[in-house]
């Protein structure tokens, strides 16, 4: 049985290093684009943000003022338990963000859609946002932290089978240009492009692909794969830099997810994890062990599976 | 890597003299001593939309306007903790700005992404006021070390901590990017001149998508397909 007061401290651990410390994949990704970035402007902002995460972490300052949307990504082993159940999990998952909002602190962001009515904790009707995953194996709960930020970089569109690869290169462009110019989408960042699903689970699939998967992490289809490499240098080559600037960093690494969708469409969503890509892991045992990490694994053989049975057979 | 060597950098108070913001130059790099406040759509609803009364005074005690909302906590002694600041977009709160600028004196708009160098021409030109932008955006640390000491806040039970407004005591607050001159010339239009110049080749081999959206054509009447 995984102790609740367990995961209430890690919960709490996580939300302290989602806002502080950015992580080691995306913090290299912005190092090597600063160096070679050749806009003078562009290339102010990237050394600027690289003494920011400096700051963030000798401080034990929050690294952006707008500390975004907490959220969590909850992952089960088929054999885990939770002290107290799955409700106790969510009860203490909303507890942990509004104790480290006032704590860290962070920016109470999360408002009423009409009445504007602020709890000053991040709290709210249908937030955080808690997505749920399970694994086939394993008696271990991992937790994922992260404070998406961001009102702009984000697009949905429903794309026919013969817009093709040219139409998802075109609405790539589109959404990157639009949402880069002046830097609204606090670029250079982590695209995610979801693929078909439908149109809720096109923006879920988008969604994951920016927040759940590493720099340097490939789709495990090959051509897919070359296809998220072939949009970072796209992207890198529109001539717009950080903040909009003249310059190459538009994207440090592009991942795409698919689902099957129906038979005439094909629905594309863009999401961008902006410059402060912000995600932190923990995974904890029964034993009241945790281990924590960067990289969330979240996407494995068993999420991405394709057939009827698993184990496969 | 670009060299940052040739951006100037700049001192500047949040009280400034036409002199000083005359001497700027798009792409300066500002760093601001004195005093700044947090003033968005919560504050000039009030004071520019109801009249209410401004609850310091300004442009005395400050003429520097910023568009955000820190990472705020009470501390049990009643003072505030303040993590982190960062800029929210500016362009949304164009309409209030002429009224603003003429309640409050500012000479000084920080935040994020600007605005259009027409309302810089309608509305701080005439103004003799300046935009600053943050960088990155999402320097909120740097920020957030520039901030000394929260002096005061107005309106916090009223419009929340977000929207609150923040009287901070700023040393080297910054990096801010001069983002508009006294002759209402904007940095990000004048990058965004550059850029363009390349976009049609960039989409060169795409086409249009299959089926169109309102946005791309403004005839209602249109088939979209
Ligand atoms: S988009 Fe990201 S980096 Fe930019 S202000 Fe929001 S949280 Fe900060």
């Amino acid at each position: 049985m995984i102790p609740i007061d367990v995961v209430h401290s890690t919960a709490m651990t996580l939300m302290e290093k989602a806002a502080i410390e950015i992580p080691d994949d995306y913090l290299a990704g912005i190092k090597s684009a600063a160096d070679a970035e050749e806009g003078d402007l562009s290339s102010f902002v990237l050394q600027s943000m690289l003494e920011n995460y400096e700051t963030a972490k000798d401080d034990r300052r929050a690294m952006c003022g707008d500390t975004g949307c907490p959220r969590w990504y909850v992952k089960m082993g088929n054999e885990a338990r939770i002290e107290g159940g799955p409700v106790s999990l969510e009860t203490t998952l909303r507890r942990a963000t509004a104790q480290a909002t006032n704590e860290i602190p962070l920016r109470p962001n999360r408002v009423h859609p009409l009445w504007r009515t602020d709890h000053n904790n991040n709290i709210g009707i249908q937030a955080p946002e808690i997505e749920f995953g399970f694994e086939p194996e394993g008696d271990w709960l991992d937790l994922v932290a992260v404070h998406k930020g961001g009102l702009f970089g984000t697009d949905y569109r429903m794309l026919f089978p013969s817009d093709g690869i040219e139409g998802i290169k075109r609405f790539f462009l589109d959404c990157l240009i639009a949402f880069g110019k002046r830097g609204l989408a606090c670029q250079p960042a982590i695209l995610g492009i979801g693929l078909g699903g439908n149109k809720d689970a096109c923006m879920v699939h988008g969604k994951r692909a920016a927040c759940l998967r590493v720099v340097g992490d490939r789709n495990p289809d090959s051509e897919i794969a070359e296809l998220e490499l072939e949009l970072t240098e796209l992207g890198n080559s529109i001539g717009m830099g950080a903040m909009g600037f003249v310059g190459n960093s538009m994207v440090i690494d592009t991942h795409i997810e698919v689902g099957y969708c129906h038979t005439g469409g094909m629905q594309m969503s863009f999401h961008a994890f902006c410059l402060s890509s912000r995600r932190a892991c923990a995974r904890i045992y029964p034993d009241g062990r945790v281990e924590y990490r960067t990289d969330p694994r979240w996407f494995t053989p068993y999420q991405r599976r394709e057939t009827v049975e698993w184990p496969l057979t | 890597m670009a060299s940052n060597m040739k951006l100037k950098k700049v001192s500047l108070s949040t009280t400034p003299d036409e002199s000083a913001l005359r001497s700027l130059e798009l792409g300066n790099i500002v760093y601001l001593n004195g005093l700044v406040y947090s003033a968005r759509e919560g504050a000039y609803i009030k004071v520019v939309d109801e009249g209410t009364p401004l609850p310091l005074d300004l442009p005395e005690l400050s003429a520097a306007n910023f568009h955000c909302s820190p990472a705020a906590a009470k501390r049990p002694d009643g003072s505030y903790d303040v993590g982190a600041v960062s800029a929210t977009a500016s362009f949304r709160f164009r309409k209030w700005m002429d009224g603003w600028f003429r309640a409050s004196g500012a000479r000084l708009i920080m935040g994020k992404g600007g605005m259009s160098s027409d309302d810089y021409k309608r509305y701080f030109v005439p103004n003799n006021a300046i935009y600053l932008t943050t960088v990155g955006y999402g320097t909120g640390a740097l920020l957030g070390r520039g901030v000394k000491r929260v002096r005061d806040v107005h309106w916090l039970n009223e419009l929340g901590i977000a929207q609150a407004m923040w009287i901070l005591e700023v040393e080297n607050l910054g990096p801010f990017i001069v983002e508009s001159d006294m002759n209402g010339n904007s940095l990000f239009e004048r990058e965004n001149e550059k850029i363009s110049a390349g976009l049609a080749k960039l989409y060169e081999g795409t086409k249009p998508a299959v089926l169109k959206r309102f946005g791309e054509t403004d005839d209602r009447s249109d088939e979209l397909i």
